[in-house]
């Protein structure tokens, strides 16, 4: 079987984010099921937070086909 | 693994989808500037002006259903993203934003949409040039609002932090705004829509090399094609989350850079 460890150093490096986002989202989630009238207020925040989480595993996947 | 790839072409391997999968060759000619994204970023401009002329050329105060899906998509981004994070004085950034999401949308929706299914961010020079004049019309904002004195004196210098901790801060938030941030704004879109296009050609061209296989691997192959189906529907959810984000962060630095603390 031929292939690149870049894509196994990918999916270690994908698991930090992966429990990041996981953790962003329980945060979101719990907000709005104590008080849903502030889901307009916390919706922002928390696709904000996903994506700077989510930025760190793209750049592991743009590195592995790069390098 | 291995020996499952060779039953199914008989000695012909198979050719996982590769990053080569996405250099196109031009449509006429024998030049990089006629390559099939190029014409889906000048459709996507033709059909996003189009929709928005035709559904608000006859703007009735009981609205048609046409007329109510333009103007639901411009109070998206006029209400949730422009007011919402930029706080007052908001609409002289609404043109900009509603510009940059629906073009965005469109494009990216291109990777969906049958006989196109290629999103154009997924070349990676489309999303720099949008980063690129996010960049630049935060910067310029920023500049006109404090003058550029006093905005980088802010970059640099955030006030209520400790004299020595300037070492660490400093370096860090000029990295931050003037590298960090187009980079990261234009990185994540085309990987999004590079890491999306490449899992559902693996579903799809998997599948249909399954189909080319001995009896087992035939019977395995509609599953393929069925959770290609199904990924097709989670790339909608992260295009449009794509353009919502990018949106939303360029307004973001807009908003950080109109504000007089950061």
């Amino acid at each position: 079987m031929t292939g690149t460890l870049n894509l196994v150093g990918f999916g270690l490096a994908a698991i930090g984010p992966g429990i990041a986002t996981g953790l962003i989202f329980a945060a979101y989630i719990n907000g709005v099921a104590r008080q849903p009238e502030a889901r307009s207020v916390l919706q922002p925040i928390a696709f904000l937070g996903f994506a700077l989480a989510e930025a760190l595993a793209l750049f592991g996947l743009v590195l592995a086909f790069v390098l | 693994m291995r020996s499952l790839v060779f039953l199914s072409a008989e000695g012909k391997g198979f050719v996982p989808p590769s990053s080569n999968d996405f250099e196109l060759p031009p449509v006429f000619g024998n030049n990089a500037f006629t390559t099939k994204p190029i014409f889906m970023v000048f459709l996507s401009v033709i059909l996003v002006s189009v929709f928005f002329i035709l559904s608000s050329r006859k703007a009735a105060i009981v609205p048609s259903k046409f007329q109510f899906a333009g103007e639901s998509v411009y109070a998206f981004v006029r209400n949730d993203l422009a007011r919402d994070v930029i706080g007052h004085d908001f609409m002289r950034f609404v043109p900009y934003l509603f510009t940059l999401f629906t073009f965005i949308l469109t494009n990216n929706l291109f990777g969906i949409i049958p006989l196109l299914q290629f999103p154009t961010m997924s070349r990676v020079s489309f999303p720099y040039v949008l980063a690129i004049t996010v960049y630049l019309v935060f910067h310029y904002v920023g500049i006109r609002k404090q003058g550029a004195w006093k905005y980088f004196k802010e970059i640099m210098f955030m006030p209520g932090v400790p004299k020595a901790a300037y070492i660490l801060i400093t370096p860090l938030e000029l990295l931050t705004f003037l590298l960090v941030r187009p980079l990261t704004l234009s990185l994540r879109l085309f990987a999004n829509m590079f890491a999306g296009h490449l899992l559902l050609l693996v579903f799809i061209l998997g599948g249909e090399h399954l189909l080319q296989g001995v009896i087992g691997l035939k019977l395995i192959s509609p599953f393929a094609f069925f959770i290609g189906i199904v990924l097709t529907f989670f790339e909608f959810m992260v295009q449009c989350l794509q353009a919502y984000i990018f949106t939303l962060l360029a307004a973001l630095y807009i908003a950080g850079a109109l504000a007089d603390e950061h």
